[in-house]
């Protein structure tokens, strides 16, 4: 008999299932995995040391590359850093502007990874309807910032204007008949706040068609029920947050439990589970969709009723308005100070951290007094998820790394940075 | 947090390790401790454990490099006689150098679920060996932030099983994140038609500084120093 010997698999770094540029080797006894050695960095663009070498105002749209399917949520982490050290109060109006759009982002997140995640161990038509449903939600963020992904709209101080009074609409043109042009039109008479509120009326019945898709589904519950089940000691140990550390049954939300920007004033419910396992952290990623839904309405509610400033009226740190830009000297010189040297952050450091789609996004800023950061440290959270890889996947069966690397929810721009 | 709890969460962690710390910082509502090397591991252990503290999580650990602390790319004082283009010295110069500390620092950033609190450790790296404990004994997270601190900044972690590069590529010589490491790095890759394989070779790309590094002391933080300290 010929002897029987460990086979060692190269899992990516190209595999349309690795969620990026994963390369896993992974040392196979049959089709059950002894051991799990993940290489990351192969996206590894030093976006730290950029930071450092840029002022902290053009640093914004790195943030936004780091998770890239939530954006909105990396810059808040970055800009409260910075509000932190300066000392800077942001307009009310602003901070649920924030809220709002970090909702918004969760849900692009949560449907990305939900489409994903499907996708990968065996469900193509949720993928379809979850791409269907993120299309107004990237028409919200171009409205508001005039691009569809990397928005670069949280600034220190608050956002970079007020929500739009119309949206953008499709026009009629040689490839567009006008009948599909209006179509495509509907919902979009109002302003920005109005076409968010029609989503936010639809969703919650598109949540319950994904939930008959899968919840009860025997093939769907059959790879996710019992598959990578962590407890919540080892959770704390190996540093989970977010959906990771509430599906093995840990109440902890940074929303809730050291409330940022308004999260305090708002109602929602924290969703957690049970056994830890996949298919516990996929029903808390599908009820979060539904709190945020929540979140989203009350924020509308409110910037319905309230106007004001949306960024703080600092010059020093935040730009004047163009039109006062033409006709004041003192606004002009801002202006240009503001744009070609920057401004410069007290000495000191501060950690901001914000409930991020993925769990604790925190930024650690070191100022030495300069006009760009001295040393900025981005805490991913999906950095210490994959971390816990070769734990969670021994003596698991081939099949399972795929469904455990999609319940991560995890994105290589975070991760290496 | 209203301010009363929170200070009494500082005298508490002020009475439960008050031994081991060389000192303390509050600012911004977050605590800062700092430890030697010798006293890290006791101190993380009591931190995790002890009722009170309950550091159950290890949220974040990095290496800083602060060789260049508060130094400046560009002397405005001078500036007038040398225009206002791009004078700017990107190498780092004999210029006066603030800081008096150990040059690199490892950072650790703890969380208490339980009690909902955190605490920023600082640790400084014993500059002849660059060695210090790891702490995957008692966080297993710290893991790949120690790898990563290691690959990025050269600081070795005593009793890590695995201590691999993990960022950088395959082969990469070099801690990319200390100061002195050039942005732009030092190699760069390409394939070669003729040789039919990837080629490393020195960078070819100028270094240059867009924005030059300054600081100004702004009236309006110095003012807040002043009250600070009195």
């Amino acid at each position: 008999m010929s002897e029987i010997r460990n086979y060692t698999m190269n899992f990516g770094p190209v595999h349309p299932a690795a969620h990026g540029v994963l390369r896993l080797v992974l040392e196979l006894d049959g089709e059950v995995v002894q051991r799990a050695d993940p290489h990351i960095g192969l996206l590894h663009r030093a976006t730290e040391k950029l930071a450092e070498s840029k002022p902290y105002n053009q640093s914004i749209g790195y943030m936004d590359r780091l998770d890239y399917v939530s954006m909105m949520c990396n810059e808040h982490s970055y800009v409260l850093a910075i509000e932190k050290l300066l000392g800077i109060t942001v307009p009310k109006r602003a901070k649920y502007i924030r809220v709002l759009f970090s909702e918004v982002t969760r849900i692009l997140n949560h449907l990305l990874w939900l489409g994903a995640h499907g996708l990968d161990i065996g469900a193509m038509t949720v993928f379809l309807y979850c791409f269907r449903d993120r299309e107004p939600l990237m028409d919200a963020y171009e409205a508001v910032s005039g691009a569809r992904m990397h928005a670069t709209y949280f600034r220190p101080g608050g956002v970079y204007r007020d929500l739009p009074e119309s949206m953008p609409k499709y026009e009629s043109s040689q490839w567009r008949t006008q009948k599909s042009a209006d179509e495509l039109n509907q919902g979009r008479d109002g302003s920005l706040l109005d076409f968010l509120w029609e989503f936010t009326e639809s969703f919650p019945s598109h949540i319950d068609d994904y939930e008959t898709l899968l919840t009860d589904n025997r093939i769907w519950k059959q790879r996710t029920v019992g598959i990578g089940v962590v407890s919540p000691e080892r959770a704390f140990q190996l540093g989970f947050s977010g959906p990771m550390l509430r599906g093995s049954g840990v109440i902890w939300d940074l929303r809730k439990n050291q409330p940022y920007e308004v999260y305090s004033e708002l109602d929602f419910d924290i969703p957690i589970g049970k056994n830890g396992d996949c298919y516990d952290r996929y029903l808390v990623r599908v009820e979060e969709m539904r709190q945020s839904t929540r979140i989203i309405r009350q924020c509308i509610q409110w910037l319905r009723e309230n106007s004001g400033p949306v960024i703080a009226k600092d010059f020093k740190v935040a730009p004047p308005s163009r039109k006062e830009m033409k006709d004041d000297m003192e606004a002009l010189i801002h202006h240009f100070k503001l744009f070609t040297e920057g401004f410069c952050v007290p000495e000191g450091e501060a950690y901001a951290a914000v409930e991020h789609p993925k769990g604790e996004f925190g930024i650690y800023l070191i100022s030495d007094g300069a006009n760009k950061p001295y040393r900025v440290k981005i805490r991913a959270p999906g950095f210490a998820h994959l971390a816990s890889m070769d734990e969670l996947i021994r003596g698991h069966m081939l099949a399972d790394v795929v469904a455990m690397i999609g319940t991560m929810d995890i994105v290589f721009g975070e991760i290496d940075r | 947090m209203d301010p009363e709890a929170i200070e009494q969460w500082k005298n508490t962690v002020h009475e439960r390790v008050n031994d081991l710390i060389v000192c303390s910082d509050f600012k911004f509502g977050e605590l800062t401790v700092e430890v030697e090397s010798k006293q890290l591991i006791e101190l993380c252990r009591k931190l995790r454990d002890e009722d009170g503290l309950h550091f159950e999580q290890l949220i974040d650990l990095c290496g800083v490099d602060y060789s260049t602390y508060g130094q400046m790319e560009w002397e405005t004082d001078d500036a007038s006689g040398g225009g206002f283009s791009r004078g700017v010295e990107p190498e780092i110069s004999d210029r006066d150098v603030n800081w008096q500390k150990p040059r690199f620092a490892v950072v650790y950033h703890l969380l208490s679920i339980t009690n909902g609190h955190r605490l920023r450790v600082r640790c400084f790296v014993p500059e002849k060996t660059l060695i210090i404990p790891s702490v995957t004994s008692i966080w297993a997270s710290a893991n790949w932030y120690e790898r990563e601190a290691f690959d990025l900044f050269g600081i070795r972690f005593e009793n890590h099983d695995d201590l691999r590069r993990l960022l950088t590529d395959y082969g990469f010589s070099g801690h990319p994140f200390r100061k002195d490491f050039p942005l732009i790095g030092q190699v760069e890759l390409r394939y070669d038609a003729t040789e039919k394989r990837c080629i490393y070779e020195p960078v070819s790309i100028e270094p240059r500084v867009l924005v030059p590094r300054v600081i100004r002391h702004d009236a309006r933080y110095v003012e807040n120093k002043k009250e600070e300290q009195s």
